[in-house]
C-alpha cells in the first residue's frame, strides 16, 4: 500500500436537519484499489459517495483525494467520475456522443477525441452500437456505456452506485466479472456502493461495511466473512449460528469461554467487545458444520436431529436441533453425497472445527 | 433473427406473420371505429368552418348577393395591396417578437419554479394563472391604466424625477400590444415549459457536473435541449393566436399598432367583402403555419449546435 491514500474521510458527519445520515465516518481508501461500501438501504452509502463526488457537501469534517481537501471543490473539478444507479444516459444523444461528452470540454483535436471515445467503447465491448441511442439499449448496453463515459475521463477515482443492482442475476455475474477485469487493466481506484454481499466479496480488494451512518468494519472480504466483529455484520453477510457462551477467562485480544456444546475454546476477542453478564455471543457459519456419514469420526462432533430441510440445487439447508442448545443449527451442506435425501426427523452427527467459532460483540 | 457483429448475439422482436387477416378485423379498424363518433365530430367543427372559408375566398360578392365563379381576384389583392402587406407583415412581426419575448421571459419563471420551488411547486404554478382568472378585456384595459399618459407608469416616473412631463411613447403604438400580449400570455407558455423540465431527470444534469460541465454549460448542453419540446410548444401557443389577435390592438395598439385581424374583422363587418375577408384570413393561415414551421426548425438548429 502506497504511503498517502488516494482518499482520505476524516471524522465526516452529514446532518439532514436532525437526522444523522453519516455518523462519525473515517476511511483510507488506497490508490488501485478497489473498494465497497456495503450495507441494508438507507444506511448512507450514497450520501457517502455522493459527498466524495461533491454532490452532498459533508456537515463536518474532511475529505481528501489525493491529499488535497476537496470540501468546497464543486464536482466538475473534483478528479472523480461517477456510474449512477440510473446510468443517467444522456437521451437527446447517441452512445458516441454520450462518451464524447466529457471530452468535448478538454478541447482536444477531432482525431484524438475520436480514438479515445472508440478505445473505451472498447474497452466494454460496445464498439458496434456507437450509433444508438440509449432507449435502443439493453440495461447491460446502458450500464457499459456509462462506465465508458466515466472512464474516458481517465479520473483517479471511480464511483459506482449501485450499478449492478438494475440487471438480472445472469447478466450481473457476467458484469461483477468485467467490473473486476476492467479494474485491473485501468488500474485506478474502484468505490462501489451496494447492498449484495456477494458482490461485494466478489469484487472487493477491502470492504466497509455500514450501518445506520456508521462504519463497523473495513476488512478484506475473507476477514470481513470469516472474522465480522459484530453480530450486525455477521448477519448481514450471509447466514450465521448463534449461541451464547460463558465467560471463564479474559485478555486484552481473546477470549476464554464454555459453549453449550462446542466445548469450552479460546477466541480472538473482537474490537469493541463488552461483555454482558459474563456471556459473549459465538457463532459459526452454517458451511462450516459438516454432515458425517455411516461411521465416519472426526476430532469434533456433535450430535442432532434434522427438524427441516430447505433445497437450493447445488445445496441443501438442514435445520438440525442439537439436545442442550436455545436454537437448532442451520448446516448448509454441498448435495454431492446426498445431503438433500437426508429424511426430516433422522439423526445426524455433524462435524465442526472449533477455528471456526467467531466471538462476536453485539 | 439476425446476427450483428461483436460479442453478442442480438434478438429482433419477431414481425407479425405476413399472411395478413382483413383489415376490417384488424385491431386498428376496431380502434378507429371505437374513436369514430368523436374524430367524424372533431373533424366537423375543425375542418367544416376552414373549408367555408377556403371557398369563400376564391368567390365574389357584390353587395349581398355571392358570385360563386372561381376567381383568384381576393388573393392578388391581399397579396397585392400594400396596405395588406404592411398589415400582414407588421402582424407577423408583433407577434414572433410578442412569442420570443414571452418564452425567453417565461423559461427562467418556469425554470426557477421546477428547481427551486421546493415543496411549493403547485402553490407558485396557482398563482401564475391567477391574472387569468378576470376577463381578457379587462386585463388589456388595466395596461391602458398602467401606460396611459395619466397612467401608473407615467406618474411613478415623475414623482421620483425619472422624467420632467409624460411620455407619450407608452400607449398607442406596437410597443403597447407587445407588452401586453407579453403578459397575457405568458402563463400559458409557463406552463408547457415547465411540465417539460419537470421531466428531465435530474440525474442528467449531475452526470453532466460529473464530466466536468459548470452550472451553465450543463443548462445548455442537457436542461435547454431536453426541454425543447417545452418551448417549441409554448412559441406555438403564443404565436399562432396573436398573430390574429383583434382585441389588444383595437384598445392599445392605436394607429401604429393596427394588425391583420383588423382588417379581417373589417371586411366581414364594414366592408362587406365576405371573400376578400377570407383571402386575408386563409393568407395569414398559411403564412403562420409556414412561420411555425420555420421556427420549430430554427429552435432545433439551435440546440443542435450548442452541443
Ligand atoms: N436529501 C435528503 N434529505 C433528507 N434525508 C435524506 C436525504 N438524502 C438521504 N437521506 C436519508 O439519509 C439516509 C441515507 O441515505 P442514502 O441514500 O445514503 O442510503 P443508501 O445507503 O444509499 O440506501 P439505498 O441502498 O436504499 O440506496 C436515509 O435514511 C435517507 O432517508
Ligand atoms: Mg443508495
Amino acid at each position: 500500500m502506497p504511503d498517502t491514500p488516494m482518499i482520505t474521510i476524516e471524522a465526516v458527519n452529514k446532518f439532514y436537519g436532525i437526522y444523522k445520515a453519516l455518523d462519525d465516518v473515517s476511511l483510507d481508501i488506497a490508490a488501485g484499489e478497489f473498494f465497497s461500501l456495503l450495507g441494508p438501504s438507507g444506511c448512507g452509502k450514497t450520501t457517502l459517495l455522493r459527498s466524495i463526488a461533491g454532490f452532498d457537501t459533508p456537515s463536518t469534517g474532511d475529505i481528501r483525494i489525493d491529499g488535497q481537501s476537496v470540501i468546497g471543490t464543486p464536482p466538475n473539478r473534483r478528479p472523480t467520475n461517477m456510474v449512477f444507479q440510473s446510468y443517467a444516459i444522456f437521451p437527446h444523444l447517441d452512445v458516441e456522443e454520450n462518451v464524447a461528452y466529457g471530452l468535448k470540454r478538454l478541447k482536444l483535436d477531432a482525431a484524438e477525441e475520436r480514438r479515445r471515445v472508440e478505445a473505451a467503447l472498447e474497452q466494454v465491448r460496445l464498439g458496434h452500437l456507437g450509433k444508438r441511442r440509449a432507449h435502443e439499449l439493453s440495461g447491460g448496453q446502458r450500464q457499459r456505456v456509462a462506465l465508458a463515459r466515466a472512464l474516458v475521463m481517465r479520473p483517479k477515482v471511480l464511483l459506482l452506485d449501485e450499478p449492478l443492482s438494475a440487471l438480472d442475476k445472469k447478466l450481473r455475474e457476467e458484469m461483477q466479472v468485467e467490473l473486476r477485469s476492467l479494474q485491473k487493466a485501468v488500474g485506478i481506484t474502484f468505490i462501489l456502493v451496494t447492498h449484495d454481499q456477494y458482490e461485494a466479496l466478489a469484487l472487493s480488494d477491502r470492504i466497509a461495511v455500514m450501518f445506520g451512518g456508521r462504519i463497523a468494519q473495513v476488512a478484506t472480504p475473507k476477514e470481513i466473512y470469516q472474522r465480522p466483529t459484530t453480530r450486525q455484520i455477521a448477519d448481514f453477510l450471509g447466514g450465521m449460528n448463534f449461541m451464547k457462551a460463558r465467560i471463564t477467562g479474559e485478555t486484552a485480544t481473546r477470549l476464554s469461554v464454555e459453549t453449550p456444546r462446542f466445548g469450552d475454546v479460546t477466541l480472538d476477542k473482537p474490537l469493541g467487545f463488552n461483555a454482558r453478564n459474563g456471556t459473549a455471543t459465538i457463532g459459526i457459519r452454517p458451511e462450516r458444520l459438516r454432515v458425517l456419514w455411516d461411521d465416519a469420526r472426526a476430532d469434533f462432533e456433535l450430535a442432532g436431529r434434522v427438524v427441516d430441510r430447505h433445497y437450493f440445487g447445488e445445496i441443501t439447508h438442514l435445520i438440525v436441533d442439537v439436545p442442550g442448545m436455545e436454537q437448532p443449527l442451520s448446516v448448509s451442506e454441498t448435495n454431492n453425497f446426498g445431503a438433500d435425501d437426508i429424511p426430516v426427523g433422522d439423526a445426524v452427527r455433524l462435524a465442526y472445527d472449533p477455528d471456526a467459532l467467531v466471538a462476536l460483540s453485539d | 433473427m439476425a446476427v450483428l457483429s461483436g460479442t453478442e448475439v442480438e434478438q429482433r422482436p419477431a414481425y407479425p406473420p405476413k399472411n395478413r387477416v382483413r383489415w376490417t378485423a384488424s385491431e386498428e379498424a376496431s380502434g378507429l371505429a371505437l374513436i369514430s363518433p368523436t374524430l367524424l365530430y372533431a373533424v366537423a367543427l375543425l375542418f367544416l368552418p376552414i373549408l367555408i372559408v377556403v371557398a369563400y375566398s376564391f368567390w365574389t360578392q357584390d353587395y349581398l348577393t355571392i358570385d360563386r365563379t372561381f376567381t383568384l381576384q381576393n388573393y392578388r389583392t391581399a397579396l397585392g395591396e400594400p396596405i395588406y402587406q404592411d398589415l400582414l407583415l407588421r402582424s407577423l412581426a408583433i407577434s414572433l417578437v410578442v412569442s420570443v419575448v414571452t418564452v425567453t421571459v417565461s423559461y427562467p419563471i418556469a425554470w426557477f419554479i421546477s428547481f427551486h420551488g421546493g415543496v411549493h411547486k403547485n402553490l407558485w404554478l396557482f398563482l401564475i394563472t391567477v391574472p387569468c382568472w378576470t376577463s381578457y378585456l379587462l386585463r388589456v384595459m388595466s395596461w391602458k391604466v398602467i401606460l396611459g399618459y395619466g397612467g401608473v407608469m407615467n406618474t411613478g416616473l415623475l414623482s421620483i424625477g425619472i422624467i420632467d412631463k409624460p411620455l407619450t411613447s407608452l400607449l398607442y403604438n406596437s410597443n403597447a400590444v407587445v407588452i401586453t400580449l407579453v403578459h397575457s400570455w405568458a402563463a400559458f407558455a409557463i406552463l408547457p415549459i415547465f411540465v417539460s423540465l419537470e421531466k428531465v431527470d435530474r440525474s442528467l444534469i449531475e452526470a453532466a457536473h460529473d464530466l466536468g460541465d459548470n452550472k451553465l454549460m450543463s443548462f445548455l448542453r442537457v436542461t435547454l435541449p431536453l426541454s425543447l419540446p417545452g418551448v417549441i410548444s409554448a412559441f406555438l401557443i403564443v404565436m399562432i393566436p396573436t398573430v390574429g389577435d383583434y382585441v389588444t390592438p383595437k384598445l392599445v395598439g392605436g394607429k401604429d399598432g393596427v394588425m391583420i385581424a383588423t382588417a379581417i374583422q373589417a371586411q366581414f363587418g364594414k366592408g362587406a367583402n365576405w371573400p376578400l375577408g377570407a383571402a386575408l384570413s386563409v393568407t395569414t393561415m398559411v403564412i403562420v403555419s409556414a412561420m411555425a414551421g420555420l421556427a420549430v426548425l430554427a429552435l432545433k438548429l439551435l440546440v443542435r449546435m450548442a452541443k
